[in-house]
């Protein structure tokens, strides 16, 4: 039996925040002593002179592949109480995923309690007493993820997909026309006033102080044009501009002012693949975050984006909300982050992937049996060593994992015919 | 302004924003975007309030505004004058105390006591009395086919009345008045002044569970029979054995789970299948076993040797095994005294006998069986093999008076069926001829093929299953009249307890309002309304149903 794990640490940072550049590698050396089993793992090599009984049985070096291993929840589409997020951060620790992205708001509701706007939750929550987070709320998911080594990367997506922003802040939004008059419907945030500048910069001054990550994401991804098409005070602004019939480019000089409010919040930026197919002029030190599938035309994106010289983000291949009959966690493990046509530079560029669990169709009631063991295939195949790939052998190792997590309590779903020794005694 | 504004922004925004969102009603309870027409015979509600919206919709309904108030501490549900049921039947009994937890559940204010209504001005409905009116109420029997379902509700001060022949159909009543009562802002309970008459489309409403792929806990199949009974769902198909597994702890033979069980507590006792028969029986629903011959069977060959067709690789036995063995007399010796055991242990008058998928690759190879064939003149069509297999088994459960259900399989290989026998149509490709075909023959058929709901997919798919219209296929009146039903099924080659209920549900309900409610009950925009509803109510009942669409519910799951 096993008494005794000695963990060694070279440099802690215990009080800390995980980093895109934190070291995860460790070495694990594991020897008989007296009848016992001891493991000792260290984060740097050991002297290893420990004693006369010294058998080396067991090694095991580990490091991940890839540093930033993500995972999505949508908080927006379904409110998902804060034990769902919490146990969810647990079973991502099981899996080494190291990033939590957080898509908190988005069109059909904002339940984040902004110290500065208030009125935001009040008025676009579902329900502003109950479908909320509280500050504490997301200190609460914030430290326990830090405790697990889970990054907490927020997500306020921006100018599009911010329907929710509009009741609590008047004016924000472009009002759409319909011919001469006001519709009475309203678009993305509008682009051509200086209020909406003023209020993003106060909004990320708040986020940017309460999520301590050095990365926040800004979205800008599916910015529909049609309303600021129509709207008169815009069609006279683009032609001030210049900028013809092109709404990429009003797009862009929305998405260029956020940026540089950003940056001057000392902050990083990932963005939705969008921003960079529409030709933003974006920093050299952006993260693209490539989502868009339709017959691998990803695997040509991530080729285009790390020429053009950025970091790559890969989740297209992984939206684990688009369910199927039959174990598709499958296709999710055969995919290959590096299968593009580009140099070793450019791989290089890619520094990893999330999983996706947008929530149209997923609530508490099935998130967890939705998300695990499927997300289990993304994550070894953004920490393992790319020649791992042989299917019966992770068939047989996934499986077995999932009999763990029922053992932990995880309400992960089967991934085919069989039974575990425990099983789950039914909600 | 604000929020109005915001909330016909956010509604018809969603219509703007293409791609992601496609959005008939997004906030459960909330705006109203577009008018629409009202179905005939409806009173149009001052204001409806979504929350007491059926599901499954009855065949006649009719809705006046005033409303009237209950106190939880006051109201009951009373055995009516001249019903011919009274504090004696058990089922009432328990039904009454069930439907009142489920209206008043949550409510803080069942405390004893005569404190008066909020301050509101509606009438008090103080009681909800249940007459049965045939001579026998059926009280201590078990659902039949032709049980009668039908009721007559009538809401109106100070007592609301439900009629019903037997009680299966104040079952069905309770439910659709418990639906009827919905909470205010205020946390009083309303329910408007109505009239309901109502019966099902179709006699037969099933769901299948598959308990051989995965073990599913007791837990999980009562909870499931809770379900069933809010969607109006009277069938529980208990796909008790197969391949993989053999739960089913047997009397006469104990080696067949002993051996072929996932493991030793990975079984149901017969006590387990007793609870499960009452518990379904409480709620109007017949549970229907199938013990599935003579394929789908490699898990009884562990607990029963000599079942189980020895395989032939170049004239010698592979060590595999095929199909159950239809050549020799053991075999019908074990499935008469096996059969006998079932027939007593389960209730209903149907069984079914399964018969799908038998591959003859293992007969074929087996010189016995080979000899078997020539000596019958069977020459080397094996599907002759399979029914007379099949004929010689209905034939034991006929003896049993026994009804039998089988799979399309035993009916398109032509084994002599008996002329009450069911038969069930699955094979997803054109099934609207087989359902011709099979009440062509005079045949009774029960339908699944559209809906297979563990073949799962993205984006709402219960639409799909609701636009299904059973009788659509070619044949006469009384062709169409030998449909008796349909069964939602769930399979579990990917299904356990861990994801059951959220795969089954909203989805199945789909099925049951069309196996319940009139065919021209068809409106998805509505349906899509009163569906989010029904979810929500639910959830609220313990039921961890997955979201339809984007949205919320007042009363959130309680989570993991």
């Amino acid at each position: 039996p096993c008494t005794k794990l000695l963990v060694y640490v070279s440099t802690p940072g215990c009080n800390g925040f995980p980093s895109l550049d934190s070291k995860e590698s460790c070495k694990c050396l594991g020897w008989e002593w007296e009848g016992t089993w001891l493991f000792l793992c260290s984060t740097v090599p050991l002297p290893l002179d420990l004693g006369r009984y010294y058998i080396n049985e067991t090694e095991i070096v580990d490091f991940p592949r890839f540093p930033h291993r993500g995972l999505l929840l949508d908080t927006s589409r379904h409110y998902l109480p804060l034990r769902a997020i919490l146990e969810t951060l647990d079973v991502m620790a099981y899996n080494k995923f190291n990033v939590f992205h957080w898509h908190i708001v988005d069109d059909p509701s904002f339940p984040y309690e902004s110290s500065t706007f208030p009125e935001l939750s009040k008025q676009g929550a579902f329900n502003a007493m109950t479908h909320v987070y509280t500050a504490s709320d997301v200190q609460t998911v914030i430290e326990y993820a830090r405790l697990r080594g889970i990054r907490v990367i927020a997500e306020f997506d921006t100018p599009g997909h911010t329907l929710s922003w509009g009741p609590g802040a008047p004016g924000l939004l472009t009002p759409c026309y319909m011919g001469k008059a006001p519709s009475g419907v309203y678009g993305p945030i509008n682009p051509i006033v200086n209020s909406t500048y003023q209020f993003v910069t106060r909004l990320f001054q708040e986020v940017s102080a309460v999520f301590p990550d050095f990365f926040l994401h800004l979205g800008g991804d599916e910015v529909d044009f049609t309303c600021w098409q129509s709207n008169p005070e815009i069609r006279a602004f683009m032609t001030k501009r210049g900028f013809g019939e092109d709404y990429k480019k009003l797009e862009s000089f929305y998405i260029q002012r956020l940026l540089d409010i950003v940056s001057s919040l000392d902050k990083g930026y990932i963005v939705w693949q969008e921003v960079f197919d529409n030709d933003v002029k974006l920093r050299p030190d952006t993260i693209i975050h490539v989502w868009k599938e339709n017959r691998l035309e990803y695997v040509k994106e991530m080729a285009n984006v790390t020429r053009s010289g950025y970091r790559a983000l890969l989740s297209a291949p992984w939206y684990l909300n688009r369910i199927s009959y039959g174990q598709d966690w499958i296709e999710a493990y055969r995919v290959e982050p590096l299968n593009f046509e580009g140099s070793p530079e450019q791989k290089a560029l890619v520094i990893g992937g999330e999983a996706c669990m947008w929530g149209e169709y997923v609530d508490v009631t099935n998130l967890t049996p939705r998300l695990w063991p499927r997300a289990g295939a993304v994550a070894e195949r953004l920490w393992s060593n790319e020649t791992v790939r042989d299917l019966e052998d992770a068939y047989t190792r996934l499986a077995e994992f999932r009999c763990t997590l029922l053992g932990r309590g995880v309400q992960a779903q089967p991934l085919y015919i069989g039974y575990c020794d425990h099983e789950f005694g039914g909600a | 302004m604000g929020r109005t504004m915001g909330l016909a922004g956010l509604v018809l925004g969603l219509v703007v924003v293409p791609a992601v969102l496609v959005s008939t009603n997004l906030r459960h309870g909330g705006l109203r975007a577009e008018a629409e027409p009202e179905p005939p015979g409806w009173e149009l509600v001052a204001d409806p309030v979504p929350e007491d919206s059926l599901w499954p919709l009855p065949q006649w309904v009719r809705t006046y505004p005033r409303q009237l108030q209950l106190a939880p501490s006051r109201f009951q549900m009373v055995h009516g004058a001249g019903s011919s049921a009274g504090p004696g039947c058990g089922l009432l009994q328990d039904a009454f105390r069930r439907y009142y937890e489920y209206m008043f559940g949550h409510s803080r204010r069942r405390t004893w006591g005569r404190r008066p209504l909020a301050a509101r001005g509606e009438p008090e409905l103080f009681q909800l009395q249940v007459v049965i009116e045939a001579g026998d109420p059926g009280c201590d029997g078990h659902p039949h086919l032709s049980s009668s379902e039908a009721y007559h509700l009538t809401v109106t001060e100070p007592v609301a009345v439900l009629k019903a022949s037997e009680v299966w159909g104040a079952l069905r009543g309770l439910e659709t008045f418990s639906q009827l009562v919905h909470e205010d802002d205020y946390g009083s309970f309303l329910v408007n002044e109505s009239e309901i008459n109502d019966f099902p489309r179709f006699a037969h409403r099933g769901v299948l569970l598959d308990t051989s792929r995965h073990y599913l806990p007791l837990k999980s199949i009562l909870t499931n029979l809770d379900a069933m009974a809010f969607n109006k769902f009277n069938v529980l198909h208990w796909h008790i054995v197969d391949d993989q597994s053999f739960p089913y702890q047997s009397i006469y033979f104990p080696e067949l789970s002993d051996k072929g069980a996932y493991s030793s507590n990975l079984i149901y006792t017969p006590t387990d299948v007793r609870l499960v028969i009452e518990y379904a029986r409480l709620r109007g629903i017949r549970v229907i076993p199938e013990f599935d011959t003579p394929g789908h069977t490699q898990s009884w060959g562990k607990g029963q040797k000599d079942l189980l067709t020895p395989c032939y690789n170049g004239g010698q036995p592979s060590g595999s095994f095929g199909p159950i063995n239809p050549v020799w007399n053991t075999t019908y010796d074990f499935m008469a005294k096996f059969l006998k055991e079932i027939s007593s242990v389960f209730p209903d008058e149907f069984i079914h006998l399964g018969g799908d998928e038998v591959d003859f690759t293992c007969w074929k190879s087996n010189p016995e069986v080979k000899e078997f064939m020539k000596k019958q003149g069977f020459g080397t069509d094996y599907a002759k093999l399979e029914s007379y297999y099949v004929q010689n088994i209905l034939d034991i459960v006929s003896s049993y008076n026994k009804g039998q259900m089988v799979w399309q399989e035993v009916f398109d290989h032509k084994a002599q069926l008996k002329p009450d026998t069911v038969v069930q149509v699955w094979m997803a490709n054109n099934y609207a001829h087989e359902l011709s075909r099979v009440t062509g023959a005079g045949l009774t058929a029960v339908l699944s093929a559209p809906w297979y709901l563990d073949y799962i997919s993205y984006g709402q798919d219960w639409k799909k299953y609701y636009t299904v219209e059973p009788l659509n296929f070619p044949g006469s009146e009384k062709q169409k009249k030998l449909l008796i039903g349909g069964e939602a099924c769930l399979w579990g080659e990917f299904v356990d307890a861990t994801n059951l209920t959220p795969r089954l549900w909203p989805r199945a309900s789909a099925v049951g309002e069309r196996l319940w409610s009139s065919s021209n009950v068809t409106n998805l925009q509505d349906a899509y309304k009163r569906l989010t509803n029904h979810r929500c109510r639910m959830l609220r009942r313990g039921i961890a149903a997955e979201p339809v669409f984007v949205g919320y519910c007042a009363h959130e799951a309680r989570g993991p």
